[in-house]
Order: C-alpha cells, then sequence, then structure tokens
C-alpha cells in the first residue's frame, strides 16, 4: 500500500500534470482559399499540436464554435491574403484564441505566432485577445534551453511530483501515529513506563524515514526507467539531503500529531498547510514570480527548498555548495521542529 | 529498603479538579506493603482520576501523595519503573501478536520475558497457546491476562488496576481474582478499582468512594459489622408496587432494590414479620415473602450514601 500506491500517482500526475500543449484544438476561417493559405493551414495540420476542429467560411459560426468550447483557436485569414503577401510583400492574418486559462492561451498563442513566422516572416499577425503581443519583434531569437535541452516536461515535473509524494507519505504517517495512539489508548501504557520523551520521538522517527527513503529511491528508479529523467547529481548528496528534509516534515506531523486529540484534527490541520505549502511550493510556478510576501512565507514552506533542491541536484548536478544554503536552512528548521514536538509530547496531563 | 515501609502507598487530602468539576475531593487513605486493596464505587466516583495520579499520569491539583516513600510529581522516573498499571480501557498494541506485545514491553523497561517468568507463568501460560495470535483478536478474559502480564513483565512493587473485571464474564472475573490473591502471596501490594460491591469481600481492606470523597475505609468484614441494623429481604409479586407501599408505610426506614428482592430497615429495629404481611396483603400484594439477612457491602454503602 504505502509503495505501491504514491507509484501509481508518480505515473499518472506526471503525464496529468504538465502545461504542455498538446492537441490545440483549431478552427479554420480561410476567406481567401489560395494555394498560400492552403499551404498555411497544411503547416498547422502537419504539427502535432495541432487539431483541426472544424472550418467555415463565417467569423460568425467561428465564434460560436469558440463559445461552446469547442475549440481553443480561431485561424482567420482574410480574403486577399496571398495577393497582398505578393504585392506588397506584406499580409495579415488574425488569432483569436479562447482566454480563459491565461497560461493555456499565452502558450498557445506562443506556437502559433511561432508556426506562422516559421512559414513566412512577413505575415503580420493580427491578434485579437492579446493586443500587448501585437507589435512583433521583427528580429529573429536563437534560444537554446540550458539543462532541459528539449523542454521536456516530464523531467521537470517528475522531481516535484516526487518531493510532494515522500513528504504527503512520511508527514501523514507521522502526524497519524501518535494521535492513533491516543485513541486506542495504548498511549496511557507507554507513558506509565520509564521511556524518554526524546526515545519515544527518535523511536517514531526512524521507521518514516527510512520508508520515505525507500520511497524516494524507488520514485528515482520509476522515472530513469519510464521518464528517462536525467540524474546529473550525486545521488549521496540527494539523499543526505532528504534525510534533513525528512526530519522537519516528520517533525512537523508529530507536532501536528502531539498537539491533537483526535484524527480528525490531525487531517484538518495537516491538510491545511500541505495545500498551501504544495501550491506555494514552485511546483508549477517559479516562486520568483510570486509576491514579495508569499517570498517571505515561504521560508517555512519545506517543500520549497527540496524542490529547489531536488531539481538543482538532478538536472543540474549541483554540488554540496550550491545547496548549502537550503540545506543549512532546513537543518536549522529541523531542530526546531523537533524540540517542539519533544516539548508539547506531554506524558503526563 | 523500600519492603521496610509500613505504608508503601500515602495519599494526603488529594484533590483532582478538571474545568469545572472537582473530581476528587480531599481524599486520605494509604495502603500497607504487601496489602489487597480496593477501591469500590460506581461510576463517574473518582477512581480512574486517583489511579491516573498515582501512576504518575496526572498532576493533582492539591494534596500530596507518595508512592514507595517518593512523590509522584518529582520522582515520577523512579516509580515509572517500580510501578505496573492496568488501564481501564484495553490499552496494548493490537496489531501485534500476544508474544510481540509482551516482549515490546519487556524491552520498554530493560529486561526479558525470561527474568521474570516466574512471576507471569501462572498467568501466561494460560494465553500461550494463543502467543501467535493478534492481541486484538483475544476474548475479553484474555485480553485481561495479557494486559496483566504486561503489566507484571518488570517485577513492579505496586500493582494498580483500573477495573480490571468491567465486561468480563463472571467465571473469568473469579479467576482473575483468584490471580491476584496469588500474586499478593508473592508480596506485590495491589490497589484495584471495582464498581462491584461482592468483589470487595476478596480485598484485604476497602475504600468506599462516591462522588470524590471516601465515606468509609475498612476491611470488608468490619464495614459489614458496622452496619449495626437489622436487615430483612421482602419479596411479592408485584415488586414495584411493593416499593412504593413499604415506602408510604411508618415502621419502615429504608427500601432499596437488591436483584429480586428488597432490602428494608425498620425504624425500630423490629419488625412484626405477620403484622407486615397481613399489612400488604390488605393492600393487594400476594406471595408475600419476608426473612431477615445479614448485611453485605451493598447495604452499607447504600446507607453510607444516605
Amino acid at each position: 500500500m504505502i509503495f505501491g500506491i504514491p507509484i501509481i500517482q508518480l505515473v499518472v500526475l506526471v503525464h496529468a500534470a504538465t502545461l504542455e500543449m498538446k492537441s490545440i484544438d483549431m478552427y479554420i476561417v480561410d476567406n481567401d482559399l489560395s494555394s498560400m493559405s492552403y499551404e498555411l493551414i497544411s503547416k498547422f495540420k502537419g504539427s502535432s499540436f495541432y487539431n483541426i476542429s472544424g472550418s467555415s467560411f463565417s467569423m460568425d459560426k467561428a465564434n460560436k464554435a469558440i463559445e461552446k468550447n469547442q475549440t481553443d483557436l480561431i485561424l482567420h485569414i482574410p480574403s486577399g491574403f496571398e495577393r497582398k503577401l505578393i504585392r506588397e510583400n506584406e499580409s495579415k492574418v488574425q488569432l483569436l484564441i479562447d482566454g480563459i486559462n491565461g497560461t493555456a492561451a499565452s502558450l498557445i498563442n506562443a506556437y502559433s505566432t511561432s508556426v506562422i513566422s516559421d512559414f513566412n516572416r512577413n505575415i503580420i499577425v493580427d491578434l485579437t485577445q492579446m493586443p500587448a503581443i501585437k507589435n512583433m519583434n521583427p528580429i529573429k531569437m536563437e534560444e537554446s534551453y540550458w539543462y532541459n535541452p528539449e523542454l521536456n516536461y516530464k523531467i521537470y515535473m517528475l522531481p516535484g511530483i516526487l518531493v510532494i509524494l515522500v513528504t504527503i507519505i512520511s508527514m501523514f504517517l507521522a502526524a497519524m501515529n501518535i494521535v492513533r495512539e491516543k485513541e486506542i489508548g495504548t498511549i496511557e501504557q507507554l507513558n506509565v513506563t520509564p521511556i524518554r520523551k526524546f526515545e519515544f520521538i527518535i523511536g517514531k522517527l526512524v521507521p518514516f524515514i527510512v520508508i520515505a527513503l525507500f520511497e524516494l529511491a524507488f520514485g528515482l528508479l520509476i522515472g530513469k526507467i519510464f521518464f528517462h529523467i536525467p540524474i546529473v547529481g550525486s545521488l549521496g548528496l540527494l539523499f543526505g539531503f532528504t534525510i534533513i528534509y525528512l526530519l522537519v516534515v516528520l517533525g512537523i506531523g508529530l507536532f501536528i500529531s502531539a498537539i491533537s486529540s483526535t484524527q480528525q484534527q490531525v487531517m484538518f490541520i495537516s491538510f491545511f498547510f500541505m495545500l498551501v505549502f504544495i501550491l506555494m511550493s514552485g511546483i508549477f510556478t517559479p516562486t520568483e514570480s510570486m509576491p514579495v510576501w508569499a517570498q517571505r512565507i515561504n521560508v517555512i514552506n519545506p517543500f520549497y527548498y527540496f524542490m529547489r533542491v531536488i531539481r538543482m541536484i538532478l538536472l543540474k548536478g549541483s554540488g554540496f555548495w550550491d545547496i548549502s544554503y537550503e540545506f543549512f536552512s532546513l537543518l536549522i528548521y529541523a531542530a526546531i521542529m523537533l524540540s517542539l514536538a519533544v516539548w508539547r509530547y506531554r506524558k503526563v496531563a | 529498603m523500600i519492603k521496610q515501609t509500613k505504608h508503601i502507598i500515602k495519599v494526603n487530602q488529594l484533590r483532582k479538579s478538571y474545568e469545572k468539576v472537582e473530581a476528587v475531593k480531599g481524599v486520605s487513605f494509604s495502603v500497607s506493603n504487601g496489602e489487597l486493596f480496593g477501591l469500590i464505587g460506581p461510576d463517574g466516583a473518582g477512581k480512574t482520576s486517583i489511579f491516573r495520579i498515582l501512576t504518575t499520569l496526572m498532576f493533582p491539583t492539591d494534596g500530596n501523595v507518595s508512592m514507595m516513600d517518593l512523590d509522584v510529581v518529582k520522582d515520577y522516573r523512579f516509580i515509572r519503573n517500580n510501578l505496573g498499571y492496568m488501564p481501564q480501557r484495553f490499552s496494548l498494541y493490537q496489531d501485534l501478536s500476544v508474544e510481540e506485545n509482551l516482549a515490546f514491553f519487556a524491552r520498554i523497561f530493560g529486561t526479558t520475558i525470561e527474568e521474570n517468568y516466574d512471576l507471569i507463568k501462572d498467568i501466561y501460560i494460560q494465553i500461550e497457546p494463543f502467543k501467535k495470535r493478534l492481541a486484538g483478536q483475544l476474548s475479553g478474559g484474555m485480553k485481561q491476562k495479557l494486559a496483566l502480564s504486561c503489566a507484571l513483565i518488570h517485577s513492579p512493587e505496586i500493582l494498580i488496576l483500573d477495573e480490571p473485571t468491567t465486561g468480563v464474564d463472571a467465571v473469568s472475573r473469579k479467576e482473575f481474582w483468584e490471580m491476584l490473591i496469588r500474586l499478593k502471596e508473592k508480596g506485590i501490594t495491589i490497589l484495584v478499582s471495582t464498581p462491584y460491591m461482592d468483589e470487595a469481600n476478596m480485598c484485604d481492606r476497602v475504600a468506599l468512594i462516591q462522588n470524590g470523597e471516601i465515606m468509609s475505609i475498612d476491611t470488608p468484614a468490619k464495614i459489614i459489622d458496622d452496619f449495626g441494623r437489622k436487615l430483612w429481604a421482602v419479596k411479592s409479586d408485584n415488586i414495584y408496587q411493593l416499593i412504593l407501599d413499604l415506602k408510604k408505610m411508618e415502621s419502615v426506614d429504608t427500601v432499596f432494590p437488591f436483584g429480586e428482592y428488597l432490602h428494608i430497615t425498620s425504624k425500630a429495629d423490629e419488625f412484626n414479620e405477620e403484622r407486615l404481611i397481613s399489612d400488604l396483603e390488605k393492600v393487594g400484594h400476594s406471595n408475600i415473602r419476608i426473612q431477615q439477612i445479614k448485611a453485605n457491602i451493598e447495604d452499607c454503602f447504600m446507607q453510607l450514601m444516605q
């Protein structure tokens, strides 16, 4: 159970949580019907990203399609497109993009504009819903992406999802643990024994660290086999860092467990923190683009540190000194959380 | 050194208040070395609160408690090493087997099953055939035996049992008390609480407790002697009507239902039994039986409660 479920999540989520746009539904209004317009349309048809969902000569019908959510994008080629392009060496097409999902819209815009300018750099794209990008830069940019040259989204997402899985497993299991002993009453029997508080907490920590490390190793293996993620940096460093990270997460879990008296309370508190932490961690969006106050809050977000470090080590091959800030921050964090957990775990009411 | 103390448990003016309720209201008692001491009282009398303070699980609001001449608040660590506690609720690991539970608690106390096997042998031998079974799947009586074994595994000086026989069948209850008496013979001081009055007779001394106050502390025989009045058991076909009618009679002092009989006392400490029967027949009772009986602990309890 502990191993099987996260692996399924890993395989499913990496595919689902990608920002890559595939099968963009496109509606074509070709009022020119020239060889040039036909060529432009086949350029889109030939791309694996586009999927022609319909075509007509009427913009009204095209707009209806967008309203009914049947298409993401309308390509409008006005009549006289070819003639203008040949005579004046310049012509216009219009793109209408469904802007409900802003991220998707800007991606569609970027893809489509590059397809068109690839076809002929002299066509001016008249973009209705994104006016800011209307004045296109005539300079052609040569881009090269480091560390992930093919911009393979899975390589970026897999380490992030791995962080979430490892954390959820360890934090939840730890948080449920003490409170469960409270609920079934075994804590009573333990409390009358001479066992010391820190011995008790260590006894609770070790098994979960082992489980979480197994989980990480297993996840990396799956990533290597099925997604071919690169492992550039040192695995020893990654696991070392993970242990520090787990001390923080388990410390939080045990602390929540020690202050709660029922499993419901634990669920409620840990869900709250988990959700906030995950969304702020930078798994989907870079933390640098968050408002300053959010970046400040991220100082206490353990996900944030690990999310950065796992990507740095796996994809960039960062060494210890590159991650030393995160390392020592988490070390201090771990010391604080574990002291809190030991302090709050009361043997006497 | 510990054994030389005459009173191994001393409780002096103990008070415990929860937010609004005062559960224990100035309780004092002491238990001698090697004694089997019973705390008898109904649910909610404060027995568990007293036990949780004695076992160092809870701080007293006021008063002091010493165990083996050590203070429960300051010297809790030493006390925990020399104390066996069996909570009211079965609180062993249900997902561990019988054997694993025992080994786990032995290890926590830094000992082994073998080291103190003599002490638990009589009890453990009865559950040994099931030692591979998960503790959660044992019957109620066997769970009690396992819990008792675990509480004894470190050879404690004092054994504290919180309502060990509540919810256990009559045969197992009897067996359990026999085990306690054998443990007492081995020199272990035992403090036990129970809501069952009939179990009081098994104790050396009992404290009758009600609403956080001790009403009487003595040997069971002495408590019964102190009842000091004559008692009759009465019964007829319509018990409920009988209660109402008896309470109306001038000569009758107290009436308490007791199984199929009513226990009554008289104001003059004497009844003319035949007259009582004829009086009752006049108001329509049939099959009336009356006989003088000896008081038991419960009668004393009911009398003290007034």
